[in-house]
């Protein structure tokens, strides 16, 4: 399974292995990844599971989709990577993703 | 050491538990659910679970390892009997006793019953846990013709699923049209719509009589003598909030554990989140009870604050969704007591939004695969909803500029 490295907002990494075809805020809850709450359930409605996406891994993971970049809007401190993790999902070339969770409340 | 117990393991009650780690407090913590399962989302019952396309697994909020972390005591299979809130303690099912610093209830609510006869049929289902969302699903895998009795939210999920699957399904709705309670009669007319051009034959102004079993159909039989044949029925006809131990406690209720903006029953050492409450919201001028997960997580934010002797009043603005088919609905706000409607785009697939004012304040929207209006959306009632409805209509004006 690929590995992903959440870093949270005190610093601290997180690895959570996560298998091809969850998404990543599923890997990210199933490990208790502090500060993705995705209290919607990956119904991309809340934006409580918005993260960034590492800048060296921002062109492989890609932008957001239609309605995914609208909830966005609503999220804190939105920039340049950010991406609701509900929408990633894990495939093979994701080997060793670095995320950094944003203030999600 | 200081021990907290909550009363209830779903969305509400874990997210209590999460705030009073979250906001530091190391005391003694125990999660009482009368579930199976761990925590999980209920959300994804009446849409992807229900069509086979995750597990129960993938519903869970958290590893079973998490609680551990977390320092929490979780009690599942477990239900309370009672609560003595002078005393301060709660007896479990087999006997024992918990004694608590704070409690609170998170109790969440049950389905409502249909009553007639035959309604105890075993091809008769409903669905709010995840063993009536299995139970339903294994149904459905051996159903032809489907009947869904009511058509609000669950009923309309549940028949869009079965659609899917490629049953025959009828919805069956008391009144005159689908959605009555919740949305304008045009946002009605659209799910209604919807469902029919996905092939959902729905009989309104029906009141179901009885449900006759025989060897081959569980016949639904409405007032009207409309005989509908069906190999499962299900039932989604609204809840009704868990309020018998609260009440039993003494604690307030009326129709919901009545609880002020801080979450507070009338007991001071006892709060309340989520479905089971009738509650205060500073932006409202009534107390109201709400079946959403917005509103379980931000109450019981509010819950756990109070907990800790560090109150937040509740100040949130309320939001739902339901999916349906390759729709999603998003709706913000309450629309009780608007006096007009400004509708932005056409109705049909291309999306569109419905505001609904209160003198010249928007107070809901209802967003049609519109997800952006519906952000936009949230923002303008936050900020009070003062808004010119010409320019709402219009949709050549983002209405992001509407809030600047």
């Amino acid at each position: 399974m690929p590995k992903v490295t959440f870093i949270d907002l005190e610093g601290k990494s997180h690895q959570c292995d996560i298998a091809n075809g969850l998404s990543v805020m599923e890997g990210a809850i199933a490990g208790g990844v502090p500060g993705i709450l995705a209290i919607c359930g990956g119904s991309c409605a809340c934006s409580t599971c918005h993260a960034y996406v590492d800048d060296a891994w921002a062109d492989k993971v890609g932008g957001p989709n239609e309605i995914e970049d609208a909830t966005l809007d609503l999220a804190n401190d939105r920039r340049t990577h950010s991406r609701l993790t509900c929408q990633i999902t894990m495939q093979p070339e994701f080997e060793g993703l670095v995320i950094h969770v944003a203030k999600n409340d | 050491m200081t021990r907290h117990v909550i009363i209830g393991a779903g969305q509400a009650g874990l997210q209590i538990v999460e705030s009073l780690r979250k906001e530091g407090f190391s005391g003694e913590i125990a999660l009482i659910g009368d579930e199976a399962s761990a925590p999980y989302q209920r959300p994804p019952l009446s849409k992807k679970y229900l069509l086979g396309q995750i597990t129960a697994e993938r519903l869970l909020f958290r590893a079973p390892e998490h609680y551990g972390r977390l320092g929490v005591e979780l009690r599942l299979s477990t239900r309370v009997t009672a609560i003595d809130p002078a005393a301060h303690t709660v007896t479990l099912a087999e006997g024992s006793q918990l004694e608590w610093d704070r409690l609170a209830l998170a109790t969440g609510a049950r389905v409502r019953k249909l009553g007639v006869p035959g309604a105890e049929d075993p091809r008769v289902h409903v669905l709010r846990g995840v063993e009536d969302a299995e139970a339903l699903r294994q149904g459905l895998e051996q159903a032809a013709r489907v009947v869904v009795i009511g058509g609000g939210f669950i009923g309309l999920e549940v028949a869009a699923i079965a659609r899917k699957l490629g049953l025959e399904v009828k919805v069956v709705e008391a009144q005159s049209r689908v959605l009555p309670r919740v949305v304008a009669p045009l946002v009605s007319t659209f799910f209604h719509e919807l469902h029919t051009g996905h092939g959902v034959r729905i009989l309104l102004d029906q009141q179901v009589a009885a449900l006759v079993p025989s060897a081959d159909a569980l016949t639904v039989q409405t007032q009207d003598g409309t005989v509908i044949p069906a190999d499962l029925v299900v039932v989604g006809i609204g809840v009704l909030p868990n309020t018998e131990l609260a009440e039993a406690a003494g604690l307030a209720c009326d129709a919901g554990i009545v609880v002020d903006e801080f979450a507070r029953t009338s007991h001071p050492h006892i709060v309340s989140a989520g479905d089971c409450t009738r509650h205060r919201n500073l932006l409202f001028a009534a107390p109201h009870r709400l079946e959403s997960v917005q509103n379980a997580v931000d109450q019981a934010k509010v819950a756990a604050s109070t907990m800790l002797d560090a109150p937040v009043p509740y100040a949130q603005v309320p939001w739902f969704w339901s999916d349906q088919y390759d729709v999603k609905l998003q709706m913000v706000g309450i629309s009780t007591g608007h006096d007009s409607l400004v509708v932005r785009g056409v109705p049909g697939p291309d999306g569109f939004s419905v505001f609904y004012r209160s003198g010249d304040r928007v107070i809901a929207v209802d967003s049609i695969n519109k997800p952006a209006e519906h952000m936009a959306a949230r923002k303008l009632i936050a900020a009070g909803g003062q808004c010119d409805p010409e320019r709402l209509a219009d949709t050549s004006t983002d209405l992001k500029t509407l809030l600047q």
